[in-house]
């Protein structure tokens, strides 16, 4: 027990305090009448600091880009109300991508709940649906050990966001407080034994033809997964989430699988004859059509969580267990020597990458894929990148020399426009020093580009790179493939667009515009080397379309190049 | 007919007569926007965001009388409209919230884009639907669409797999008035309840009537006039009930509650029998409940059975549509002398006034200014903070439907959508304006945009302190003056903002003589344009009712 | 005091969501909560037990009834009415006492539907109070496990107020 001498204190302080000793150094928020009392604590602290976003919702992205690029919880703070209903957002998004959030939202004092009270919304039931666990608390006692439960749930486990919810007049009663040391929380056990992975290691020494398949939950697994397919000289490929894990520039990662992945990623999934999948929940979109996905392998599925096994793929081997630890233990007990047989498998994968490549026209307007091979050069390799959705986001994925781990920040499983700009500013302050590149479109900055002002005024040094291309490029795309070029709600003109460089110098950033191939380099270079936010708009062709592309529900290997 | 479920659903919207809908594209809605392209009598408008659309729509709603439709794609689009869809049920606005979804086969498998929209908007809506069948999806519009717009209004939402709008439905127009089993709102007052509070009006020797937004949506402007003008019963009205009817004229004594007029919350301290109409007697408009109206007997007349009784103990309810149930009592009751009362309005109207301390530029000013200029002829939106007080309190509504803000939710970033939508249902006819202040404007700003690209005639009133400042005030009265987290440390140069807008205008107001000058230039073109007042952030709104008091226990009164 | 609603609903599904949600909203303190279909396929009626005084109730019944799939709400509290629990209780017994629970049951009406070494599970219908009395009767000899399916109810005949 770590009990504080007797002090009654209120319940904002009780909140604070249990943030400190979950090491919390950095809250975004936005204040309001419900969380007055917390503001008023806050003012009082001296340990922790909040950023004031200019929209809850760009709080919670905030937040969350914090958790993905640090690796520990994201905490946002939002008023009653609408403050906790702009949250929503940013919660559904972290929980499709599970990141780990607690979100504490203030609620309308306890007597005038349930009655459609000024403000009053019941988040807690909103978002059920969208959280790991959601929570009002009931009275000051229990305060603590809630919160406590709340961080570990959202970082045990498989991760997600949790929301509590606290009535005004809960932070205002006064309790003694007492950080609790364990809390009722039964966590689902996982780790499989020593036997197993001697199975896998088998599987993995009788196989011709494997592929690693990473996701998000290899995240912190780096290491294992490089060793792992250094070892086995397999060939790597990865789903959104899991870009940076092995870096790009690594000869055995074979690029992005999926809708827009390289060629050579989507016909060795149907080649291969052992997929081992770690940390990857199958979406629809790293699939295409189920029924023929590795439908020549056997697939080993390594998850923290149980409920993914079988849930959109069916697994010949699952593997319960951390990804970092599991693939620790498997290492353990292979067999150094005999992995050495893929050369014709490797010749394969050679062969698609030659007569598959990335490419594109460097003609005309400058190409949005020139845009991110400039980055890649600004930024020599080092950039922690976020982006928004879209093709640009698309192009990111393709073209980003990811150099490890936490290093490509992005929304993949809700794909939400809105959310890079604000995260960006969560990676910035979780990596002080480092060089952060928001990658944007047209479309999605505008969602939340009030945060400007938050970059602004604290002075974060984030690189913004505006790929404008004067449409919602990625539904463009859309309708040109597959409604015949019946543009519908997808072309800006130019009267429809604020001019992004006169916007971004409104909030004191400087900005510059790239139009001509000759200056791209020089200009991003030069851009990435000035102190402070920068934003960079890059006028791109309009017409460039994402490819290679798998159509929705197609097999992998059904590609479409151009 | 043979077409698809997205045609249908346009099709089942023109039957309604309805002209726009907002709304961003995205996978899931792909086929919809195919089908929205290809049809002649509905325009879409293409918000920056879906939150605003959701806003924009209710505002248009609101304006129209019938709802207002946006529209989302999965996932994200869908979680964008949460917010808005909770400020429409909280206000009882009719909405009907279009959300894509992914393949019915994808759904619960946690697809690209998948969000269990309609358990997240559960406690939200006054109903909502997945559509999983596309055989039903015509009469679950058809069914939508009428419980949004009857009864209590409120917002209803359909979540539209992508397959659902590609299958093939058979579509006729119905013709037929819908019935749904479980819901049947009572319009018509119960007759012996209404004979009852005839005699109650007539008895009593000061009555008060109490309007709220039902009257707005019931359209019974008409009714209250005659109670006021020719039965000599003064009114008092909620936020939500601001512009029923002619704050100008004598017997009108403004919004009560919280930052009520100090002479409505006497009123309603002193009469002795409350007429309130359409009000759900929120906490910000009550007070301490035990010491609300508590002279008084009170008549509730409400739609929704389930409001009355559920803050304020009734005397006589009666259950049934505003306009209906007031045009039966209109139809018994008397005129009668009360001259002593009405005295007593007359005496409380000329002898409290707010407190308003003297700054270099008060807000309270410019918006009385504007009121006197074009309190006819323009229509207002505003965002929530002091401007949103001041602006109830200052500008002096006389038109009917004319003040679009976001009363029980409170959100900020209502504002700028809200009034884009109102000036496209009002045709470009009239003005919009749109009061607001420098951390409510940002919240939606992007949809400057959306108003440049179409030109709206759309004013915003920025009134820019620096600071959240209706939290700053709290925190000045309940935290002793520790300020934290209200103060911005920096705001964009909002008139350079605005040009970066194209077509955009923007002026500025630093002192008082120049408040009259700049807005009639402002109002002397149609085109959109920002107008910022630099203003101090110690402004209070006042008078409060402190926490657990009446309405009677004012502070920031001033007696003349 | 503890009040009996019979509600009507369409039998769809979302239904109970909406309905439980609207309690945990609100607030209200469900006791025992029921639902089956009725001779309708279209519908189904839940019997509601609430706690709570006479204006809770009339704001949880005003409440249901705005939930569009809600088509009728009854307060049978005060009607006379039929209702009924059905429970199953696991009870240690062994030889040596078996024969003594039986005979404790044959009070009850209750039965026997599983034996084993040294346990039994037995099953009864009766009204609250009778479910309340064989729990108590068969607790001495310690009570493993209890499910009770909650209230159902029925108007009688014609329904009117006694
Ligand atoms: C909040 C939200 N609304 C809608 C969508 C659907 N959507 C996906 S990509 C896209 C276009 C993005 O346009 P832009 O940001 O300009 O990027 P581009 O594709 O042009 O690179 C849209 C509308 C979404 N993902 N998120
Ligand atoms: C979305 C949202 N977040 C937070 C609040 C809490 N809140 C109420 S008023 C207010 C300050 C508004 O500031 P501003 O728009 O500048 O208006 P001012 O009070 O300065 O006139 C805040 C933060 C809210 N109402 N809505
Ligand atoms: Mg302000």
């Amino acid at each position: 027990m770590n009990k504080d001498n007797n002090i009654k204190i209120n319940g904002a302080e009780i909140i604070l305090k249990c943030l400190e000793e979950e090491n919390v150094d950095t809250i975004f928020g936005y204040p309001g009448g419900a969380v007055l009392p917390l503001y008023d604590a806050l003012y009082k602290n001296k340990n922790i600091r909040h950023i004031l976003t200019r929209h809850e919702q760009g709080a919670g992205h905030a937040a969350d880009g914090y958790a993905r690029v640090t690796g520990r919880t994201g905490v946002a703070f939002a008023t009653s109300g609408p403050g906790a209903t702009n949250l929503v957002t940013a919660i559904a998004t972290a929980q499709m991508d599970s990141i780990p959030l607690v979100c504490i939202t203030g609620q309308v004092a306890r007597h005038y709940l349930g009655k459609q009270s000024f403000q009053e919304s019941n988040i807690v039931d909103i978002v059920k649906p969208i959280t790991k666990y959601s929570y009002q608390i009931k009275n000051v006692e229990e305060l603590a050990t809630e919160i406590k439960k709340a961080f570990r749930i959202a970082g045990t486990g498989r991760k997600g966001p949790v929301l509590i919810d606290v009535p005004k007049d809960i932070t205002v009663d006064k309790a003694i407080f007492e950080y609790p040391v364990e809390v009722n929380y039964k966590v689902e056990k996982w780790g499989e034994s020593e036997h197993t992975y001697q199975l896998v290691a088998k599987e993995l020494m009788d196989c011709k033809k494997p592929l690693i398949f990473i996701g998000g939950g290899a995240q912190d697994a780096s290491d294992e997964v490089k060793e792992l397919a250094e070892r086995l000289k397999s060939p790597v490929t990865y789903s959104l989430m899991g870009k940076g894990v092995l870096s790009d520039k690594h000869p055995l990662n074979i690029g992005m699988i999926g809708m827009h992945g390289t060629g050579a990623a989507n016909y060795a999934v149907s080649e291969c004859d052992l997929m081992f999948a770690i940390g990857v929940r199958f979406d629809d979109r790293q699939t295409g059509d189920e029924i023929n996905f590795a439908k020549n392998a056997k697939i080993i599925h390594l998850d923290i969580d149980k409920k993914e096994f079988n849930k959109n793929i069916r697994g010949h081997i699952h593997l319960h267990d951390d990804s970092a630890i599991g693939l620790f233990k498997l290492l353990k007990v292979m067999k150094e020597e005999n992995y050495n047989h893929q050369k014709a498998w490797l010749d394969q994968i050679e062969t698609w990458k030659v007569n598959h490549p990335l490419v594109y026209l460097k003609s005309g307007m400058i190409k949005p894929q020139e845009a991110i091979e400039a980055i890649n050069v600004a930024s020599e390799g080092k950039a922690y990148v976020t982006t928004e959705v879209g093709q640009h986001q698309m192009w990111s994925a393709q073209y980003y020399e990811a150099a490890s781990a936490r290093h490509f920040i992005t929304s993949g499983g809700l794909g939400t426009m809105g959310f890079g700009l604000p995260a960006a500013m969560g990676v910035q302050l979780g990596k002080e020093g480092e060089l952060v590149v928001a990658i944007a479109g047209d479309g999605s900055i505008q969602m939340n580009i009030q945060e400007l002002m938050t970059i602004s005024a604290n002075n974060m040094p984030i690189k913004i790179v505006l790929l404008n291309n004067k449409s919602l490029g990625m539904v463009r795309q859309w309708q040109k493939m597959f409604f015949e070029e019946r543009y519908s709600c997808t072309l800006f003109k130019d009267l429809d667009q604020p001019d992004f460089v006169m916007l971004a110098n409104a909030y004191g950033i400087k900005a510059r515009r790239i139009s001509e191939r000759a200056d791209l380099i020089a200009e991003m270079t030069a851009a990435f080397k000035e102190d402070g936010p920068q934003f960079i708009e890059v006028v791109v062709d309009s017409e460039e379309n994402v490819f290679p592309m798998v159509p929705a529900g197609a097999a992998n290997d059904r590609m479409i190049f151009e | 007919m043979k077409m698809t479920g997205a045609e249908a659903l346009l099709k089942i919207l023109e039957g309604y007569g309805v002209k726009h809908i907002f709304g961003y594209p995205g996978g899931a809605v792909l086929p919809l926007y195919d089908a929205i392209l290809n049809n002649p009598n509905i325009e879409h408008i293409l918000v920056r965001s879906e939150q605003a659309g959701a806003h924009a729509a209710a505002a248009y709603g609101k304006y129209i009388g019938q709802s207002g439709v946006c529209i989302g794609t999965s996932g994200p689009g869908a979680t964008n409209l949460v917010t808005g869809i909770a400020n429409a049920y909280m206000d009882s606005i009719p909405l009907l919230a279009i959300t894509g979804q992914v393949d019915s086969s994808f759904i619960g498998r946690d697809a690209f884009q998948e969000a269990d929209i309609t358990g997240i908007t559960m406690p939200i809506v006054k109903h909502n639907y997945l559509v999983k069948d596309p055989k039903k999806l015509v009469d679950i519009i058809y069914d939508a669409w009428h419980i949004a717009n009857t009864g209590r209004k409120g917002p209803v939402l359909i979540d539209i797999p992508r397959n659902v709008f590609e299958a093939t439905v058979d579509f006729e127009p119905r013709t037929d008035l819908v019935k749904i089993k479980g819901y049947k709102p009572t319009y018509e007052g119960h007759q012996s309840q209404i004979k009852k509070a005839v005699k109650m009006i007539n008895s009593s020797f000061k009555p008060l009537l109490l309007v709220g937004g039902g009257v707005n949506f019931s359209k019974a402007e008409k009714e209250v006039v005659e109670f006021v003008e020719k039965y000599n019963i003064p009114m008092a009205t909620t936020l939500m009930g601001i512009g029923t009817y002619d704050e100008t004229k004598d017997l009108a004594l403004g919004m009560i509650g919280m930052h009520g007029m100090p002479y409505a919350n006497y009123a309603v301290h002193h009469c002795d029998l409350l007429i309130a109409v359409g009000t759900r007697f929120g906490d910000r408009a009550t007070g301490s409940l035990s010491k609300f109206a508590k002279d008084a007997k009170i008549i509730h007349i409400d739609i929704d059975p389930a409001e009355i009784g559920k803050n304020v103990l009734i005397d006589l309810p009666i259950v049934g549509d505003a306009k209906s149930v007031l045009s039966e009592i209109l139809l018994g009751i008397e005129i009668v002398e009360r001259n002593e009362w009405l005295e007593k309005i007359i005496e409380l109207k000329s002898r409290n006034r707010m407190l308003l301390h003297k700054t270099a530029l008060n807000p309270q000013l410019i918006i009385q200014k504007l009121g006197d200029m074009a309190r006819d002829d323009i229509l207002i939106a505003t965002d929530v903070g002091q401007h949103q007080m001041f602006a109830a309190q200052y500008f002096k509504f006389s038109q009917e439907n004319s003040l679009y803000t976001s009363g029980g939710l409170g959100t900020m970033g209502f504002g700028l959508p809200a009034a884009e939508g109102v000036a496209l249902a009002a045709g470009g006819k009239k003005q919009v304006f749109c009061i607001t202040g420098d951390g409510s404007f940002q919240m939606n700003m992007a949809e400057m945009a959306t108003i440049v690209e179409h030109n709206l005639p759309v004013k915003i009133l920025l009134l820019n302190n620096s600071s959240l400042c209706l939290v700053k005030q709290l925190q000045h009265f309940q935290c002793d003056k520790r300020f934290s987290e209200v103060s911005f440390t920096g705001n964009p140069d909002f008139s350079a903002m605005a040009r970066s807008y194209p077509n955009m205008t923007a002026y500025r107001i630093e002192n008082e003589d120049e408040i009259e000058s700049v807005l009639k230039e402002a109002m002397s073109h149609n085109g959109p344009s920002l107008i910022e007042c630099i203003i101090s952030d110690e402004n209070l709104v006042y008078p409060i009712v402190p926490a657990k008091k009446g309405l009677a226990e004012m502070i920031g009164v001033e007696k003349w | 005091m503890k009040y009996t609603l019979s509600v009507l609903v369409e039998n769809r599904p979302g239904v109970l969501t909406r309905i439980a949600g609207l309690f945990a909203r609100r607030g209200y303190n469900i006791d025992s909560l029921t639902v089956g279909r009725t001779e309708d396929e279209r519908y189904s009626r839940m019997t509601i037990v609430v706690d709570g005084g006479q204006d809770i109730v009339e704001q949880v019944a005003k409440q249901l009834h705005k939930l569009i799939d809600v088509i009728k709400v009854n307060d049978i509290t005060e009607v006379p009415h039929v209702e009924r629990e059905l429970v199953f209780i696991q009870v240690k017994s062994d030889s040596n006492n078996r024969g003594e629970i039986m005979d404790l049951l044959k009070i009850f009406r209750g039965r026997v539907v599983d034996l084993s070494k040294n346990s039994m599970i037995v099953e009864t219908t009766g009204d609250c109070g009778k479910i309340d009395a064989i729990i108590n009767a068969l607790s001495p000899y310690g009570i493993k496990e209890v499910v009770r399916t909650g209230k159902i109810g029925l108007i009688r005949g014609d329904g009117r107020k006694n």
